[in-house]
């Protein structure tokens, strides 16, 4: 029922796309400011915001650095609990045995607690195809569902929609898939949410199984943590008798209190909450409480491929939290959908590639170039990946991907321009022969140009072939004589 | 103290004011640079777009250019990052170990608000420049460098000079390098809004200390014809009474 981002164009013809949807701008700016100046604050609060950063840094760094060891321990915590562990190494097989659940207890529908890793894998889609329909129950995920639309947010999927929009969803489809929206539906929040709570509690009371995420699975008792808003998790958590939680290897944490750290970092980071309103945990079975049959589906699909990556592993760190999204300039001004992935912003600009490795698909390539490196991300993220220094290696692999060795056909022209550049700008003498002809040019500009900047200085308008820069910015002209050039004909200022 | 300037090559071929600038206002300071004419460029434009085996000579050049001096003072946020951040990365990918031992005992590279306030101990430059000024903190001087606050005490000690409040001052103005152009609508998005803050701010004059991203943010501001004249930092403190800048 939800659309797909398979098929999406490169980075900048989808930001292309986005930039001209005025409203979803405005909605953006709006919903990002609000975010940030919430986290802010909260942020501002702890003192010690820096040691915990640091400290949830450190905790997922030793932990993938033996994650083999603390996965072993986990399942068989989870094993000595009665839960059925199970191994997936890419989207497929995780989407097989979830469905292979669902068909074993013959039911028809699922509901679903939000979640990235089943977002990631597709499991709605795979689960329709199997004919099983998967409910969303996160409001934002329900908006986005109903909408037959895509997720543009981690945090808050239908950030690009407001209330108006909302409001003519829910009219126009909730009847379609179950309870119908109220009569008289107005766009106020408190409405919509009333609207959304009754459309969802006839599936959350029928549904006999759930499929979840969770947010941290703590190794030694087996728990998996899934941290919410809304108690929607919680209803799906407890009240059917089936429950498979599609979990990232990167999710397990050593002990509970390792725990300590990130439910301090995550609420602050990602709702700007001092602590969220539901935290549950659940570890396997409790007889005669909630589920009574327990699955774990442990998720590699391209994990591993970036925990080899010496710089890059870093981004496994990543709790999900948002924070980078709302911070980013970039994001701000195109919306999540132009990334084309589940993971947009920041750390989708690094995750993708290093789920799925360069030089594959020239969308998930365009993705480290996403960003002006202005550092704001890494500034905001609570577990302090150093988004710009891995964007940067990752465009290093692009380049490396492409490299005539490394491919047939002709180079790309931004590389014969940067070998160009490198040529030039190896050495002085160079760049002053360079200059010598941009001086040249300059004496042209100065007799001939008529546009000048404020301060006097002459300027280019629209050239023919430089549009990329000349089209909404003038250049001041070259000047008729270099730094270099001044220096040696006046001795440093001297004469 | 030997102190070689490092002018940036887009200073160098573009802005040669800003280096100027840079040379007479550290003369009044008492300090004469040299300017090592084998000097050319940081090599940040390749290593920030993924060429970096093409960043390796362009990165010798810079180490060999400023080796033997004391310190290199650059007036660029951006281009002090690369020599603090990025050379050693270059030259571990060249597996080049003498460039690895010259980039470990290169003379540190300052930013000029650093060597001024750091190392020289001034916030006085002795300037005056009687216009109304709004400041953008460069994302690469601010969180790749951590400038602080130091520009703005530099510039609050201009005599005449009336510093107003950018709105989202911190906020990247886009120009990014090459994601200038490879994401050109993305960077004319952000520019612009940085351009209509500046013009909200009524000030005269946008001073930066980068002239790379004064280029994108002037040429949008010069496209609109908003009358707001750009400035690099170097060239508003080298401004005195009776001097045109």
């Amino acid at each position: 029922m939800s659309g797909t981002f398979v098929g999406m164009p490169a980075f900048p013809e989808a930001a292309r796309a986005a930039l001209a949807d005025s409203q979803l701008r405005s909605n953006l700016a709006h919903a990002t400011a609000t975010i940030r100046a919430k986290r802010a604050a909260v942020v501002a609060e702890i003192e010690d915001w820096e040691e915990l950063r640091v400290a949830g840094a450190a905790v997922k760094d030793n932990t993938l650095a033996h994650l083999d060891e603390h996965l072993v321990q986990l399942e068989a915590a989870l094993t000595a609990r009665g839960a059925r562990v199970h191994w997936a190494r890419d989207a497929t097989e995780a989407c097989a045995i979830v469905a292979q659940v669902a068909r074993d207890h013959r039911v028809e529908e699922v509901v679903k607690v939000k979640s990235m890793a089943t977002q990631e894998i597709g499991l709605n889609e795979a689960l329709a195809a199997e004919g099983v329909a998967a409910w969303e129950t996160d409001l934002a995920e329900l908006i986005v569902q109903l909408g037959d639309d895509l997720p543009s947010h981690i945090l808050v999927p239908a950030i690009h929609r407001n209330r108006a929009e909302i409001r003519e969803i829910f009219v126009r489809r909730m009847k379609d898939v179950g309870r119908p929206a109220p009569d008289g539906l107005v766009d106020d929040p408190a409405r919509l949410a009333e609207a959304a709570r009754l459309h969802l509690r006839e599936k959350f009371l029928r549904a006999r199984m759930a499929v979840s995420g969770a947010n941290f699975a703590v190794a030694e008792t087996g728990t998996l943590v899934v941290v919410e808003s809304e108690g929607n998790g919680r209803m799906c958590l407890t009240l059917p008798e089936v429950l498979v939680s599609v979990v990232g290897i990167e999710k397990v944490v050593p002990t509970w209190a390792d725990l300590d750290v990130f439910l301090q970092l995550l609420p602050r980071s990602s709702t700007g909450e001092r602590m969220n309103p539901y935290t549950s945990t659940w570890s396997g079975v409790t007889p005669g409480d909630g589920p009574q049959e327990v699955h774990v589906v442990l998720l590699d699909n391209g994990r591993t491929r970036a925990l080899a990556d010496e710089v890059g592993r870093q981004a496994l760190r990543c709790i999900r939290c948002s924070a980078c999204l709302n911070v980013c300039p970039v994001y701000e001004r195109t919306g999540g959908h132009a990334y084309g992935s589940v993971y947009p912003g920041p750390i989708g600009a690094i995750l993708n590639p290093l789920l799925r490795g360069p030089g594959v698909d020239a969308q998930v390539d365009s993705l480290p170039y996403a960003s002006t490196l202005c550092g704001a991300c890494f500034e905001a993220c609570p577990v302090r990946i150093d988004i710009p220094t891995v964007l940067v290696e990752l465009r290093a692999q692009v380049v490396d991907a492409h490299r005539p060795e490394n491919r047939a056909g002709a180079p790309k022209p931004e590389a014969v321009a940067m070998k160009a550049a490198a040529w030039w700008l190896r050495s002085g003498d160079r760049l002053r022969r360079l200059e010598r002809l941009s001086s040249a040019f300059g004496r042209v500009a100065d007799r001939f140009g008529r546009r000048r900047l404020p301060g006097g200085r002459r300027a280019l308008g629209r050239l023919p072939g430089a549009g990329a820069w000349t089209g909404a910015r003038d250049l001041p002209a070259p000047p008729t004589e270099s730094f270099r050039a001044w220096w040696r004909r006046t001795d440093g200022g001297r004469s | 103290m030997r102190v070689a300037l490092s002018v940036t090559c887009v200073n160098d071929a573009m802005f040669p004011e800003t280096g100027k600038a840079v040379v007479w206002l550290l003369r009044r300071l008492g300090v004469e640079v040299e300017f090592p004419a084998a000097q050319a460029c940081c090599g940040q434009p390749m290593v920030n777009t993924g060429y970096l085996d093409e960043a390796v000579p362009v990165v010798r050049n810079y180490v060999s250019a400023f080796s033997g001096f004391d310190a290199v003072v650059t007036p660029s946020g951006s281009c002090a990052g690369s020599a603090r951040h990025q050379h050693g990365l270059v030259a571990r990918r060249s597996n080049d170990r003498s460039l690895v031992d010259a980039v470990a005992s290169a003379p540190p590279t300052y930013e000029l608000s650093e060597f001024l306030v750091d190392v020289l101990g001034v916030v006085d430059v002795g300037a005056s420049f009687p216009h109304t000024v709004t400041y953008h903190p460069t994302c690469h001087s601010l969180r790749m460098l951590g400038v602080g606050d130091r520009p703005r005490r530099l510039l609050e000690a201009v005599r005449g000079l009336r510093l107003v409040e950018l709105p989202a001052a911190e906020e990247c103005c886009g120009f990014g390098g090459t994601f200038a152009v490879k994401n050109a609508e993305v960077s004319v998005a952000m520019g612009s809004d940085k351009a209509r803050h500046v013009v909200d701010t009524g000030a005269e004059v946008l001073v930066a200390g980068d002239s790379s991203c004064l280029m994108h943010i002037g040429g949008l501001l010069s496209r609109q014809r908003a009358g707001v004249r750009v400035l690099h930092l170097a060239e508003v403190l080298a401004a005195q009474e009776g001097v045109v800048a």
